[in-house]
């Protein structure tokens, strides 16, 4: 599968706090609703910027703190096609994998807000259009890639009638 | 071969011996979600097509973070998880009832236990020896669904303690200035706040004896403050005293730690050498020294959360506050871990001395710690926590500055309004 957007750029650190702030814990069961602030407290505004398929660019430890599922649900709500990363928090991550919201690891310091990206998920490869670079992608471990292709975690389990990750 | 606490545990689990780096698939003792998470699990639960749980007695629904409910939407997700923890036959532990992680360690966590729950401080019930770690709604769902989970098994960090902390051994009460929430601050900025990223802590040493079970309680909580997935402690004659204290002596079993284990990193730390700490804006790992921040002025003090929101955090606060009062203009707002502690902590006269000292006390719950109400800052304001994270925007306003620090601290800090170190007053 081959993606095509622009990279939104943030820097280390983003906590899902930044993503779906604590005051709007209300609108946790109106996820349409909490997605139209996603990620506003790093980027004021940042929703009605974003077009589908575009990409958000982050430094390292993206996605820390909570375990707030709603925070990689509202980035694929706002049409997000990946999150590249130099590091993910543990919990987003499986987070993200769960709710089908592909996450790649890579060096992402050379990328910049407003590069056209091509990211090739299946071969793993990020590919700067308007740079004129390819970046070397981490792998996910072979469950997540399964995970991922079913369209996530519960579509998994409903596919296969439980956790298919020994074989 | 030798092993880690965390591979042990999952090693029994799985019925072979796992090593760092594998995928395992075993058993959850424990499953729970709370009332920020709950209703996005049941959701999943019921797109799975189950309406329940597999083991619905060792499923358990707090409501802890809104609590009592602030508004409709909230109180309507209430009424949603409790019709579900009524019809499924799942645990629910309503308002007033405490903070889920800290009603986990009271009531349910045991050695040896997996337990998963959609709160990443989850991971504090490793100071009971039990693999414990935070997950998300769904796969605490699929937890909830299947009675299983799946976990790649952890490399280890491996931190040594020695030492004592100073002044231990005298009167805890009145000498523990220097306390385990110092430790993990101290740890945390060393490490940086992804330095255990996908790794479990394993705490161990001579200096563990120095470490009663609250405040391992303490520092297994913020072990995710470094990324990691589980801060594991020993089961020891401790654990054991404490399980006996919560009635339930008969779940306590023997986790050693083996000489021969294999860690990733290995860090020590003499705890005579540690000094009061905080962590500044807004990152958990920006730490220094309590007397280095000096005059810095705060509007608000919080004294409760899952992190050092119990019986000794309370005792030791209105120690020092006894005879004393908050500053003008300072608002010290207490939160009790749980039931439990709020009335210890009432039988004891903690409350009495710290609400005649101008504190606000509030429901056993999370209070301010996660924004939703109950001492959210305004435009700038100033809050010293002793809870575990100051991110931006974490108190309910992105315009807030949030300080992290010991319950010493906190109680030193009420009474001068500005951040200070406990063994400076007079
Ligand atoms: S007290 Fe704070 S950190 Fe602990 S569970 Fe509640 S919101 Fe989370």
């Amino acid at each position: 599968m081959i993606l095509e957007g622009k990279a939104w750029r943030f820097g280390d650190g983003i906590t899902t706090d930044h993503i779906a702030p604590g005051r709007l814990y209300h609108l946790r069961s109106n996820l349409s609703e909490l997605a139209k602030h996603v990620l506003e407290d790093a980027d004021p505004g940042f929703a009605s910027k974003v077009r589908p398929g575009d990409f958000i660019v982050a430094g390292s430890n993206f996605g820390q703190g909570s375990s707030r599922e709603h925070a990689p649900r509202i980035i694929r709500m706002a049409g997000v096609g990946a999150v590249l990363a130099q590091s993910f928090a543990r919990i987003f991550f499986r987070n993200a994998i769960n709710v089908g919201l592909p996450v790649i690891t890579c060096r992402t310091d050379k990328i910049e807000e407003g590069d056209l990206l091509r990211v090739d998920l299946a071969g793993g490869k990020v590919y700067d259009v308007t740079k004129g670079f390819e970046l070397e992608v981490g792998r996910l471990p072979e469950i997540m890639i399964r995970i991922l292709q079913d369209g996530g975690l519960v579509e998994h389990i409903k596919r296969h009638g439980g956790l298919q990750v020994l074989m | 071969m030798g092993q880690t606490l965390a591979e042990k545990i999952l090693s029994r689990k799985a019925g072979y011996d796992v090593r760092p780096g594998d995928i395992v698939v075993v058993d959850v003792d424990w499953a729970y979600a709370q009332d920020g998470t709950a209703p996005l699990t049941i959701r999943e639960l019921q797109g799975l097509g189950v309406d329940g749980a597999a083991k619905p007695e060792r499923s358990i629904f707090f409501i802890d973070h809104a609590s009592p409910s602030p508004r409709q939407e909230l109180s309507n997700d209430h009424l949603f998880i409790r019709q579900f923890a009524r019809r499924t036959g799942s645990r629910i532990h309503d308002v007033g009832d405490g903070i889920c992680h800290q009603l986990a360690a009271e009531r349910y966590v045991r050695p040896w236990d997996v337990v998963i729950g959609a709160d990443s401080h989850t991971c504090m019930g490793g100071a009971l020896g039990a693999f414990a770690t935070g997950m998300g709604s769904t796969d605490v769902a699929v937890g909830m669904a299947l009675g299983k989970t799946w976990l790649r098994v952890p490399e280890t960090i491996g931190v040594r303690l020695v030492g004592r902390f100073p002044g231990w051994g005298d009167n805890r009460e009145t000498t523990a200035y220097i306390s385990a929430k110092d430790l993990v601050l101290y740890l945390i900025g060393r490490l940086g706040a992804d330095g255990a990223a996908y790794q479990a802590l394993e705490f161990f040493g001579p200096g563990l004896e120095a470490l009663t079970i609250p405040e391992r309680l303490t520092v297994a909580n913020m072990s995710v403050e470094a990324g990691a997935k589980v801060g594991l402690f020993p089961s020891d004659k401790k654990t054991r005293e404490y399980l006996k204290g919560q009635d339930r002596e008969v779940d306590w079993l023997a986790l050693e730690e083996d000489p021969e284990a294999r860690y990733a990193r290995l860090a020590e730390i003499d705890l005579s050498r540690l000094e009061p700490m905080v962590a500044r804006p807004h990152m958990v790992d920006n730490v220094a020294s309590a007397r280095t921040l000096k005059g810095i002025r705060v509007n608000q003090v919080f004294l409760g959360s899952c992190t050092n929101g119990r019986l000794e955090d309370l005792a030791l606060a209105a120690q020092i506050l006894q005879g004393r009062r908050v500053a003008r203009g300072v608002r010290l707002v207490v939160g009790p871990a749980s039931r439990k502690v709020l009335l210890e902590a009432m039988d004891r006269g903690y409350i009495k001395t710290l609400v005649e000292a101008g504190a606000t006390v509030l429901s056993p719950g999370c209070g301010p710690c996660v924004g939703v109400h109950a001492g959210i800052l305004g435009d700038g304001e100033v809050s010293l926590n002793t809870s575990n994270r100051n991110f931006q925007g974490r108190m309910g306003n992105p315009k807030g500055e949030i300080y992290l620090a010991s319950p010493a601290v906190a109680a030193a800090t009420a009474v001068t309004g500005e951040i200070t170190d406990p063994r400076d007053m007079e």
